[in-house]
């Protein structure tokens, strides 16, 4: 199917929805559906990301299929979140990367690991990979390596921010002003709870009629180990700038307090989740979402647990090879944020932040009305 | 099948009911629902809300319903039509119904937006009919109830008032199941064509059937083979207007149109018939079934204008649009002369007024027959728009007698010994005529618990 016939689909939805109104108090897509009484693609691509795809409105749907009016939410707006992702990718011509976005995530991380086992190679002996030392700065210099991630980040930054500009416009943000303290403030609690994600409140809803927490509770894992290994890198760059205290650092400092955890988190996090995925019934899927979902969390799995494992074999000649796979599966996430699953988030938090801004004036938001000057 | 308590017949709201307080009364219990797992639960997939008395306001009510109010409603949209000491006790019952239901896992929430006026006396679905049913479904499976899905109960042995056993047909073939008692939660007839027609004649070919496609009566038929007494006119049932273009069954509430007021409405001779603003809508709009159906063909069309479009529910077909009244008549099929005229005739009765829907205002039709007595504005702004109607069946009034336990009654007055009836098919003894939203759910429920423990206490002696 085209994205012309997923907006239409959407469309046709949301008409039947509004027509209904029985799940309104499930989650925040029916209430914002119901501000509204014609829905353009615009409306659509906002709806769609406030979607946390809990699956229970398919569940407690009369008309889910096999009705003939094949009512299927969570599967539509699913596939519509795709399509956002795609056409607010910047710059414009990265827009394939989302195409096939599995497999361009894999090549993108295997070049990148393959790049810095040959760098550690070909930078110094190749004996150098398998010395056991302990020591990271042998292998990759400091100052080659924070300036060479801190650009891939920058960039990253900037990609992302990028398009979550386009987003904003064309959702309204400004119209019904979303980007008000007020509402950041609601959109970042209920991000950080994922209110949304738990069906109304039992739990959402993933193999079959019965609710659970689960995914909330692994989404929550691996965001906040995320943090915690974005907060440990960061806090290992101060130490060794700011005080000139080089790797590495013990038990009881503030990058093995962040990342230890952190990395537990992002491991069990991730594997739930993709656990989560495998069983989830296929009727809430976008199947050509698979690749994309999957490949985010891999990412996620192999940074976690290569950088747990760094801890372990730090001083055994399995060091080397492990940090080039580490580093090189950071460098890979860090340069493929803006195109891959990474940006749900970022969305679903532009998404949650009209949502407040029009809860509390009662009133939708008119899309793309005024464009940033 | 080793020694079966009870055996429950049907699976909505009423059975599920029926089933779970068996089950706690520590009865074995079987379900079995004739539709297959997707379509189980009957009419109450398609439901919203029900109505209990209550004493003060909650979290999701806004205010107090007492059973004094409950009672009038009911005694008001009955007109009388209905067993008062029976209505009493079930009002009284529905109370604690509330915390009973949400026991077994139902979620309530606030009225949805576009119901307003039923927030003080309906508890809504939190996600509608079909998560109420899931919840219970769930609550059942965990405390052991067998649930059988495609099963339906084909034949009854029924003795002298005393239940023997049921044919259940499977995909696998048919079996005879026995049990202590039975409880009939089989819902009404609405979905047997040919039944209805007894009491409409080959009209009834043109309705709709708003709910499930599997209340066909077979029960209620075989019970009254067995001397159960009935209640309830045979010929009647809840008709209301609906988009014609809806599917012939399990539509459910999208269909539905509640811009009558906003219009007028014509038959196929471009003809109005009755007076479109004799009431609230909500008051109102369980007669446009039986109205329409006096019309040719069974079917008519809401027409309004510009000024209307967006002044009521959103239903889930578009209304048919033309920027002249000749071209929406050319487009409807209508005469487009009688079309053309029946506006202009109507135009010109309109008196001036102030228009406000939310109350019964001044603006009306003069010399004109019928009249339209509120809500009257000229049709004059383009577009023209159509719905076309068809009356939609919600329910069937006939039913089996109960008494106060949900125990069924045999023609010439005794109790049956071991049967009970819940739900729609036994609705005709509190609602013999008319409806107030939320009821249906309401007889489910109570006698559904009711019978579920009456055949519980009959089975472990
Ligand atoms: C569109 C719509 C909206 C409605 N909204 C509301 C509302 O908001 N509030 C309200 O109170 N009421 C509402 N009603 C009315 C309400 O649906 C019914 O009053 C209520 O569901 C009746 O419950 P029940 O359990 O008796 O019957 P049902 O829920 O209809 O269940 C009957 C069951 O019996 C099964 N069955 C039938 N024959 C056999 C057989 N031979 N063997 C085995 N199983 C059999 C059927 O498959 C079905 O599952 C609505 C009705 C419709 C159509
Ligand atoms: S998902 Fe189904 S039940 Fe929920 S609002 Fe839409 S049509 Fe109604
Ligand atoms: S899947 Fe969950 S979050 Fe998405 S629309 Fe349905 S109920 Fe809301």
């Amino acid at each position: 199917m085209h994205a012309a016939d997923h907006y239409k689909e959407a469309e046709r939805l949301m008409t039947i929805c509004n027509s209904c109104r029985y799940c309104e108090g499930l989650c925040a897509v029916f209430p914002a559906m119901e501000l509204r009484r014609s829905y353009e693609n615009r409306d659509l691509d906002y709806l769609a990301n406030l979607c946390h795809g809990c699956g229970a409105c398919y569940v407690d749907c009369q008309f889910s299929p096999p009705h003939e009016f094949k009512v299927n939410v969570p599967r539509t707006l699913a596939q519509l979140r795709g399509v956002s992702y795609r056409s607010h990718a910047w710059p414009g011509f990265m827009r394939p990367m989302f195409d096939r976005n599995g497999l361009a995530i894999a090549v993108v991380t295997a070049l990148s690991i393959a790049g810095f086992i040959l760098g550690f190679a070909l930078w110094h002996d190749p004996r150098v990979l398998f010395l056991g030392e302990g020591q990271f700065y042998r292998l990759m210099p400091h100052n080659v390596m924070a300036p060479l991630f801190g650009a891939a980040f920058l960039f990253s930054l900037l990609a992302l921010g990028m398009g979550f500009r386009s987003f904003w416009c064309d959702i309204g943000a400004r119209s019904v002003s979303a980007g008000s303290g007020g509402s950041l403030l609601q959109a970042s609690r209920d991000a950080a709870a994922l209110r949304y994600l738990d069906g109304g409140g039992v739990g959402c809803y993933n193999e079959d009629e019965r609710p659970t927490d689960n995914r909330r509770l692994f989404h929550h894992l691996t965001f906040y180990g995320f943090l915690l290994c974005f907060a440990s890198t960061s806090s290992g760059t101060i130490y060794h700038y700011a005080f000139d205290w080089p790797a590495p650092y013990g038990l009881l400092t503030l990058p093995k307090l962040f990342g230890i955890p952190g990395g537990i988190g992002l491991v069990v996090g991730s594997l739930g989740l993709i656990h989560a995925k495998l069983v989830r019934d296929r009727a809430l899927m976008d199947p050509t979402k698979f690749g994309m979902d999957t490949a985010f969390l891999l990412m996620m799995l192999v940074t976690g647990l290569t950088g747990l494992l760094l801890m372990v074999l730090r001083e055994t000649p399995a060091m080397g090879i492990t940090l080039a796979v580490h580093l090189g599966a950071v460098f890979a996430l860090f340069l493929t944020m803006p195109y891959g699953k990474f940006v749900h988030g970022i969305y679903r938090f532009g998404a949650l932040a009209l949502y407040a801004a029009e809860r509390r004036l009662d009133r939708a938001a008119v899309p793309g009305a005024k464009r940033p000057s | 099948m080793d020694a079966l308590d009870v055996l429950v017949v049907g699976g909505g709201n009423a059975a599920l009911c029926a089933a779970i307080a068996a089950r706690r009364s520590g009865a074995s219990v079987m379900v079995v629902e004739g539709a297959p797992k997707f379509y189980r639960g009957g009419n109450t997939r398609h439901t919203r809300n029900m109505r209990c008395a209550h004493d003060t306001a909650t979290q999701h009510l806004t205010g107090p319903y007492t059973e004094d109010e409950f009672l009038d409603d009911l005694l008001r949209v009955t007109e009388g039509n209905t067993d008062e000491q029976l209505a009493r006790h079930m009002i009284s019952l529905s109370k604690p119904m509330l915390d009973w239901i949400g026991e077994q896992g139902v979620r309530f929430q606030p009225s949805l937006g576009g119901t307003l006026s039923l927030g003080r006396t309906n508890s809504f679905f939190l996600g509608g009919g079909r998560a109420m049913l899931n919840a219970l479904y769930l609550t059942a499976e965990k405390l052991g109830v067998q649930i059988q899905y495609d099963a339906s109960v084909v034949a009854l042995d029924v003795e002298d008032g005393r239940f023997k056993s049921a044919t259940i047909r499977t995909v696998e073939g048919d079996k005879v199941v026995e049990a202590q008692s039975l409880v009939a939660a089989a819902g009404g007839f609405e979905a047997n064509i040919e039944w209805l027609k007894e009491g409409w004649g080959d009209i009834a070919d043109n309705f709709l059937i708003r709910g499930t496609p599997y209340n066909r009566g077979d029960v209620l038929k075989m019970l009254m083979a067995a001397d159960v007494e009935t209640i309830g006119d045979p010929t009647q049932c809840h008709a209301v207007a609906i988009d014609a273009r809806a599917p012939k069954f399990d539509g459910g509430i999208i269909t539905r149109l509640d811009c009558v007021v906003f219009g007028i409405v014509v038959n196929r001779n471009a003809e109005r018939f009755y007076d479109e603003g004799q009431d609230f809508w909500p008051k109102r709009y369980a007669i446009w079934g039986r109205l329409v159906a006096q019309q040719p063909d069974q079917i008519s069309w809401i027409i309004f204008d510009a000024k209307s479009l967006k002044m009521f529910m959103p239903s889930l077909y578009p209304p048919i649009a033309a920027q002249n009244v000749a071209d929406l008549a050319d487009k409807l099929g209508l005469p487009v002369e009688a079309l053309e005229k029946t506006v202009r005739d109507f135009n010109a009765a309109v008196r001036p007024g102030t228009f406000d829907h939310t109350i019964l205002d001044d603006c009306h039709t003069e010399g004109l027959n019928p009249p339209k007595t509120h809500w009257a504005r000229r049709l004059e702004t383009p577009p023209f728009y159509a719905y076309p109607v068809r009356p939609g069946i919600t329910f069937t009034y006939l039913g089996t007698r109960v008494d106060r336990e949900a125990r069924m009654r045999m023609k010439g007055g005794l109790g049956a010994e071991n049967m009970f009836a819940a739900g729609e098919i036994m609705a005709g003894n509190v609602l013999g005529k008319g409806y107030a939203a939320g009821i249906g759910m309401t007889i489910g429920s109570v006698f559904g618990k009711l019978a579920g423990e009456g055949a519980a206490r009959h089975a472990r002696g």
